[in-house]
């Protein structure tokens, strides 16, 4: 899960890490008075979960009430790359004689914790990787050990950090670890990290992705997911158990499993179809499942046609069968379905199939000749 | 031979009083599996159709020698239960389990490292060897005996895949699950090593999926030190940048990967990548004969 910037800020402040006072607000007048008590000048932040804010237009610095006004007024209800802005943050100016970065990512090739810490901060850090990767130093951590003081001296030495800011910097890194492990972090980035002219540092931004497996040992991070921000489909399928991913494409794709369901979208976009959806049944779908599988389908009107690739091991042929006779019932779709169904209980399965005689349902033997049918069905060239 | 798992198995099921620990222990028995222990805390003396439950694992491996520890349990406790097996010196830890945190991965992971513990898994359908043994979930009637490796990342594309091999005629020495997650226990080049070294395995076949760089890492290794011809498949051609397809490690971000790039590492080693898994069987038919 994706954390907001101030939700991410707010996590860091829990733990120690120094983070500009600020305020969330939804309206222009929450903006105002959030202003009011933070004091001028005060930067008002577009709250969205993409880079590029900056550049964007979604961040302005307001020396008075009017400003912060007319800024809130125009940052709420902006379009960021795709992202509606809902909320925004404001929070005191700060006075920034330099820019640092620093992160703390999954090294999954490592199977380590992975520190980065550089001196170019403030920019795209993809660039400094690209452009000077002796500017970014990095180090594992190991998981078991943990991270000890000379782990943040090392890296503050390997990146140019001035030598009176090693200190701080390292207890800054100390912290950062610290937030990553405790709240089961698989990315916290700061960038910029910023120096004041006093010689202290502070986040002045905060990335955080949060692991959705550990949640449930953290039940108030559980609560900071915004729901207005999903598509509204991909929510409509959470609610119901289902995992599920939108795409641009006009053919539904049900199957069982991730890999086998990836798979089937790449067969269909080689006969020369588009998927409208990842749509991973899971492990012992029963009936009820597939019910309300088909019905997060047919909820998106680009659908032309569905396939239904099952290749069952936990999941039983019978109860998909039955399962979609009973979408059938409830939900009398117009467009055709092409199943595939192999595996446990498959016989039953198709057997079931035959005798509801279902209309416009074709069956497949295998996922190549279903795959071929669904996009010559969704183009309108079969019957 | 197979490798992992044969008829020198014995298994030990943690979970075994649970639902599913029940329905898949019993399922893995009736398969020929010497399944020896469950392991329930609190449920002692108590059997499950004839399988002795134990308060732990040390207490299984005292009293039946089991080498093998099946994890069924929810995740919440599933890091504590592959940690328990192998503070019971058992060799080879399958964990079926779904979504286990990544903190408690990464632990897991770092610690039996040091132990020696070879942990498959979590998130995976388990091990099948055909004709000796079967821990885990994987269908074993649409498998035989045969010359074939199979080491994949997903459960169903595994099943599709065994599948079309054996219409083309081919049977499998052994079907090894490492399955979805960002940290598994196992990679690709551990297990592609024991192919290497296995007698019965004359082709190996690498199913892999977007996300992390398991594959291309596969795809040096092969260059350096695998013989046997190698087949491999990738999923997830289509799938969008910055969305988890269904796997907690199948992500595609920025550039970093996507299906075509690891069929262009393991393509540049001159490992043939198919692009159905019908292709994956014809290729195997064009190496082995049909």
């Amino acid at each position: 899960m994706d954390l907001l910037e101030y939700q991410g800020k707010q996590l860091f402040a829990r733990h120690g890490i120094p983070v500009p006072d600020g305020r969330p607000a939804r309206t222009v007048d929450e903006a105002v008075s959030a202003a009011k008590e933070v004091g001028f000048p005060c930067a008002v932040k577009a709250q969205v979960k993409i880079g590029g804010r900056g550049k964007a237009g979604g961040i302005k610095i307001a020396s008075d009430e009017d400003e912060a006004r007319e800024h809130a007024d125009a940052i709420l209800g902006m379009d960021i790359k795709g992202f509606t802005v809902h909320e925004i943050w404001i929070e005191g100016a700060s006075t920034i004689e330099a820019e640092y970065y620093a992160s703390i990512v999954f090294d999954r090739g490592a199977k380590a914790p992975l520190i980065m810490l550089s001196t170019q901060g403030g920019m795209d850090i993809e660039e400094v990787a690209d452009s000077n990767p002796d500017a970014i130093a990095t180090l594992h951590v190991d998981p078991l050990l943990g991270f000890q003081d000379f782990h943040g001296r090392k890296l503050c030495f390997a990146a140019g950090v001035d030598a009176d800011l090693v200190r701080p910097i390292g207890a800054f890194l100390h912290q950062l670890y610290g937030t990553f492990v405790a709240e089961e972090a698989v990315l916290v980035e700061v960038n910029p990290l910023i120096v004041t002219p006093e010689r202290g540092v502070a986040a002045l931004d905060a990335k955080v992705t949060l692991d959705d497996n550990a949640l449930f040992r953290h039940p108030d991070n559980a609560n900071l997911r915004d729901p207005s921000d999903e598509d509204p489909q991909e929510q409509m399928a959470k609610e119901r158990g289902l995992t599920f991913v939108k795409l641009d494409g006009d053919i539904g794709i049900l199957g069982n499993g991730a890999g086998l369901v990836m798979s089937t979208l790449d067969v269909v976009a080689q006969y020369g179809g588009a998927p409208a959806n990842f749509l991973d049944a899971g492990g012992g779908s029963k009936a009820e499942a597939i019910t309300s599988a088909v019905e997060v389908i047919l909820s998106n009107d680009s659908v032309k046609a569905v396939l239904f690739n099952i290749f069952g091991g936990i999941t039983r042929c019978d109860e998909v069968a039955n399962g979609l006779i009973e979408a059938f019932k409830q939900l009398n779709p117009s467009v055709p379905f092409v199943v595939r169904l192999d595996g446990t209980n498959d016989v039953e399965g198709r057997k079931i199939l035959a005798e509801a005689s279902l209309p416009n349902v074709h069956t497949a033997a295998t996922m190549d000749e279903a795959a071929q049918k669904v996009v010559e069905l969704a183009k309108g060239e079969a019957a | 031979m197979a490798v992992l798992i044969d008829n020198d198995t014995k298994l030990v099921v943690s979970g075994i009083t649970g639902r599913e620990g029940t329905f898949h222990a019993l399922n893995n028995k009736r398969y020929g599996t010497n399944v020896v222990a469950g392991v329930t805390p609190g449920k002692a003396g108590q059997d499950v159709e004839g399988i002795p439950v134990f308060n732990t694992f040390g207490d299984a491996v005292k009293e039946t020698g089991a080498n093998v520890a099946m994890v069924f349990v929810p995740p919440r406790f599933a890091a504590d239960s592959i940690l328990e097996a192998a503070d019971a010196e058992i060799p080879l830890v399958v964990a079926i389990t779904e979504g286990i945190p990544a903190h408690d991965e990464l632990r897991v992971y770092t610690h039996l490292q040091r132990t020696g513990t070879r942990l498959v898994g979590p998130n995976c359908p388990g091990i099948l060897s055909p004709g000796k043994a079967n821990v885990g979930i994987i269908p074993a009637s649409f498998f035989k005996e045969g010359n074939v490796g199979v080491v994949s990342r997903s459960g169903t594309l595994t099943y599709q895949i065994g599948n079309t091999l054996a219409q083309a005629g081919f049977g499998n020495s052994s079907i090894v699950g490492i399955g979805g997650d960002p940290v598994p226990g196992s990679s690709f080049i551990d297990i592609i090593e024991l192919f290497q070294a296995d007698d019965q395995t004359e082709l190996i076949v690498l199913s892999g999926e977007i996300g992390g760089d398991a594959e291309e890492r596969a795809a040096e290794y092969i260059a350096e030190h695998v013989t046997k011809p190698v087949v491999a498949y990738i999923a997830g051609f289509t799938a969008p940048e910055g969305k988890t397809m269904g796997h907690a490690g199948a992500i595609v971000s920025g550039s970093k990967g996507t299906a075509a790039a690891k069929a262009e590492a393991l393509e540049s080693k001159g490992v043939r990548v198919g692009r159905t898994p019908t292709q994956v069987a014809e290729i195997a038919v064009e190496i082995l004969g049909g």
